[in-house]
């Protein structure tokens, strides 16, 4: 195993702009998108025809049948057809977990350059069979005469046409994720107020960068659609107060608005040694420094579903050697404006960044003026393994343009996991 | 100015029998319409290995948010960097991409070739190779011209890669929609691009348009206008009151005077104080007679308003210094200029000499940090050509890849995108408004 590590660059990006779930995409599979988002990225940096090291990505809500989706959309690609692909699937992680995997096997030279990528569709839900119309029908496969299989199917009732259908719940609290989300809020004395100035934030940050132009070389159109289908440009405090919670009950504070839609899309990026980018002229963008991956007891100890990102950066700073202000810019992933508020909440806590992250001092506050500056999941909408992708694309342009500088970004996952990440600008740290 | 063939040959009954009985049965081109994508539909590139443009390519598809064709699918543009090409045996790489590439071209599609122009290669393999791509543009146009889709081939001097933004947009666009299996050059740009608002690229500029009252030189100044422009239209006293009409629609003003009377220029240059950007220079007549019968009279008066006037005031708002930084001059020729046609010897002669002109002031003009180039109209339906009587008329409108008759805002379109501020790279060239007519070609 070699034992030197070499530096790995984000070379560039694309994604699909995001559709509402039910939306533009309502006909697109998850391959569907994938592979056009595959294809814009190829063509951007002329990848037609090249074998690339790997290509990793995922989808969270998926078909039996698209067990091996990465694979049969890099044969749905102009990439050559000899570039292995392989599926990740850590719930809203994803995306950044296969930036994660692509960049290490870079770092560690076993491959020079690869693709990370990940796509989910809400509209194109994979709806399963009945549970006991599943095993009803397995029991006649098992049967060996013709009897036996008659007798087997006799027992389908009429209810069995119910379909499974795929569900936002944990699968050992039977709370959505949402729900979970408003009893972080009520912990962590989240407030209504704070969680739709988030939100209008984000959708003025996410305009604010589609008007100066920030997205030309980050996105390809698809379906006739030109930009993210959720934005609302105009959104207003005033406005998101006349909204009723959907969650926390009939006090809550969590509403349509600050808790992202369902949605569906797909991102990739590109990610390279420094010589691969040199060889053929392509820019390098930033560099994949740091990562880190936790996951929190959400069952038994009762910790917030979605704090794990909380304790990855801990981890991830300790290694660095870094301060969580050493950064200029945050990219934390908007799942629930109500989820990065509770994580800013508890890196400024003394009590849990000494019980929780055995840290004498809080981690401290963050300049808000520099978290989610290009626009969030709560505006852009969130198509779950196709955030990290966006995420990492946006925030390496963004460092590029500046020069100098770290960003870090933060996402948090269903069965109470978290991945965090430091990106750095080609210049190094300002 | 319908033109009733195509309509008939494309109504349901007669369509299927037209087909069997191997008429051409010519497409509605798509035409640019204000808010509309540049290429709307996705875009298939492609490049020979080493080539030099692939990137400058990408830029631009992103800049006009094109959507990126995958390996399956109609597409709507094919765009094609040859510059790699440095040998004929590397040709096959244009089969290799066209081949699974244009029959998934849908209709009024687009396919561009780029290459370096044959004498700037600097090499003999290199440069046989490069001029055979004309071979291949050429072929192809007339090969996909019956959906409504056009080819171009565009030479990029090298170090002009980041000089093709105007010139890939407007091929890509609609507004090319009857310019097909031309061959253009971009080289270095005269002085630096500015920065372009793309929706107005004329926006704060001046331009004059001769013969503005009516006809092509009406859809100039209105194109011009659309873009941005303040337009100063100029026409003949007699035609004062059209003249008025359409610039005062379009919110410029009027100069009516004869550009062959004495002391034109003069005048002209006058009525511009504060300078011009751009000047187009497309007032013409046609005097048709064959020279066995052509009177003195009638041949100088030809020549005097399409060649000479020019001329002169060419050389009056240049002495001047009038013509603005990044200024832009911009003629008509005509395809018979290119092609000759009985009984237009004076014509042809004054549409040649523009030619002429255009590549005689190219270096002067680049000294100066400003352009010059020409458009050759072909067949294109105006009150000119509705007068003609039918059989010449529908020749005339066949005879082409596309098989109809253009309309004045497609030489409108050229003329814009000749004038367009970041066309700083163009320059010298005369570009065929014609669907690729047979004639001359």
């Amino acid at each position: 195993m070699n034992a030197k590590t070499r530096k790995v660059a984000v070379i560039g990006s694309n994604r699909i702009p995001f559709a509402r779930s039910n939306g533009t995409y309502r006909h697109a599979s998850n391959q569907d998108m994938l592979t056009a988002a595959l294809d814009g990225l190829i063509d951007r940096f002329g990848l037609e025809g090249q074998r690339l090291g790997e290509v990793a990505g995922g989808a969270v809500l998926k078909h039996s049948r698209d067990r091996d989706l990465t694979r049969e959309s890099v044969l749905g690609t102009r990439l050559a057809a000899e570039t292995p692909a392989y599926d990740v699937q850590q719930a809203c992680g994803t995306g950044l977990e296969t930036t994660i995997l692509v960049a290490n096997k870079i770092a560690l030279g076993q491959i020079d350059a690869g693709i990370a990528c990940g796509a989910d569709t809400t509209s194109d839900a994979p709806i399963a069979l009945n549970e006991e119309l599943r095993e009803t029908l397995l029991e006649a496969n098992r049967q060996t005469t013709t009897i036996g299989r008659i007798k087997a199917l006799s027992s389908v009732r009429p209810q069995h046409l119910v379909p499974a259908i795929p569900r936002n719940e944990e699968p050992r609290t039977g709370l959505s994720m949402g729900d979970h989300c408003a009893i972080m809020a009520t912990e962590w004395n989240i407030g209504r107020a704070e969680q739709d100035e988030l939100t209008v934030a984000s959708h003025r940050n996410l305009a604010a960068a589609y008007d100066r132009g920030f997205f030309e070389d980050l996105m390809t159109p698809y379906l006739g659609l030109r930009q993210d289908q959720n934005l609302r440009p105009d959104s207003s405090v005033e406005k998101l107060a006349g909204l009723k919670p959907v969650f926390g009950g009939p006090d809550g504070t969590m509403t349509a608005a600050n808790s992202t839609p369902l949605s569906d899309g797909a991102s990739a990026v590109l990610l390279a040694s420094e010589e691969w980018a040199k060889e053929r002229g392509l820019p390098i963008l930033a560099y994949v420094t740091e990562a880190q991956t936790a996951a929190v007891d959400h069952v038994h100890k009762r910790e917030g579903l979605l704090m794990a990102p909380a304790y990855a950066m801990s981890e991830m700073l300790d290694r660095a050697g870094l301060e969580l202000q050493d950064f200029e810019y945050y990219e934390i992933h908007e799942a629930f404006a109500a989820q990065v508020l509770a994580t800013l909440k508890a890196w400024e806590d003394p009590d849990f960044c000494r019980e929780k992250l055995d840290r004498k001092k809080p981690m401290g506050a963050i300049d808000r003026t520099r978290l989610n500056l290009n626009g969030g999941s709560l505006a852009a909408a969130h198509p779950f393994a196709a955030t990290g992708g966006r995420i990492v694309g946006s925030l390496a342009k963004q460092l590029s343009q500046d020069g100098k500088g770290r960003g870090v970004i933060s996402i948090c996952a269903a069965g109470g996991q978290g991945v965090v990440a430091i990106l750095e600008a080609p210049g190094g740290k300002k | 100015m319908s033109d009733t063939y195509t309509q008939i040959v494309n109504a349901p009954l007669v369509s299927s029998l037209a087909s069997s009985l191997g008429l051409p049965r010519p497409v509605e081109l798509d035409r640019f319409s204000a808010g509309e994508p540049v290429v709307n539909g996705p875009v298939l590139t492609g490049a020979a290995p080493d080539g030099s443009l692939r990137l400058s390519i990408s830029r631009i598809l992103d800049s006009i948010a094109a959507e990126r064709a995958g390996t399956e699918g109609p597409v709507k543009a094919l765009v094609f960097d040859a510059t790699g090409i440095s040998d004929s045996g590397q040709l096959v790489e244009l089969q290799k991409f066209f081949y699974p590439g244009v029959s998934r071209l849908g209709p009024s599609g687009r396919a561009i070739v780029l290459g370096t122009p044959p004498a700037s290669t600097g090499a003999v393999r290199a440069h046989t190779a490069q001029r055979a791509l004309e071979g291949f543009v050429r072929s192809l146009g007339k090969e996909i011209g019956a959906r409504g889709s056009t080819t171009q081939l565009v030479y990029v001097e090298p170090g002009a890669e980041t000089e093709i933004d105007s010139t890939l947009r407007f091929l890509l666009s609609p507004r090319s929609a009857y310019v097909s299996g031309q061959v253009i050059r971009v080289g270095k740009a005269v002085t630096a691009t500015p920065e372009l608002d793309w929706d107005r690229p004329l926006g704060g500029l001046t331009a004059l348009v001769t013969g503005a009252s009516r006809g092509i030189g009406e859809s100039i100044a209105a194109t011009l206008a659309r873009d941005g422009a303040t337009v100063v239209g100029l026409d003949i006293p007699a035609a004062g009151s059209d003249l008025d009409a359409v610039t005062s629609r379009l919110g410029g003003r009027s100069i009516a005077l004869d550009i062959t009377a004495e002391g034109a220029p003069a005048a002209i240059a006058s009525q511009l104080p504060e300078g011009v950007d751009v000047i187009v220079h497309n007032a013409g007549v046609t005097l048709d007679r064959t020279i066995a019968k052509m009177p003195e009279e009638r041949w100088t008066r030809l020549m005097e308003i399409n060649l000479s006037s020019e001329e002169r005031i060419n050389d009056e708002i240049l002495a001047r210094g009038l013509l603005r930084p990044n200024g832009r001059i911009v003629c008509v020729s005509s395809m018979s200029g290119i092609a000759g046609n009985s009984g237009q010897t004076n014509y042809a002669t004054s549409k040649a000499g523009v030619i002429g002109m255009v590549e005689a002031m190219a270096p002067e003009m680049a000294k100066r940090k400003g352009t010059i180039n020409a458009v050759a109209p072909g067949f294109i339906e105006t009150r000119m050509t509705a007068a003609m009587p039918f059989g010449p008329r529908e020749v005339g409108r066949r005879l082409s890849s596309l098989s109809q008759g253009g309309k004045p805002v497609d030489v409108a379109e050229a003329i814009a995108w000749f004038a367009s501020p970041a066309s700083t790279g163009v320059n010298g060239n005369t570009i065929r408004v014609c669907g690729q007519n047979l004639l001359g070609a």
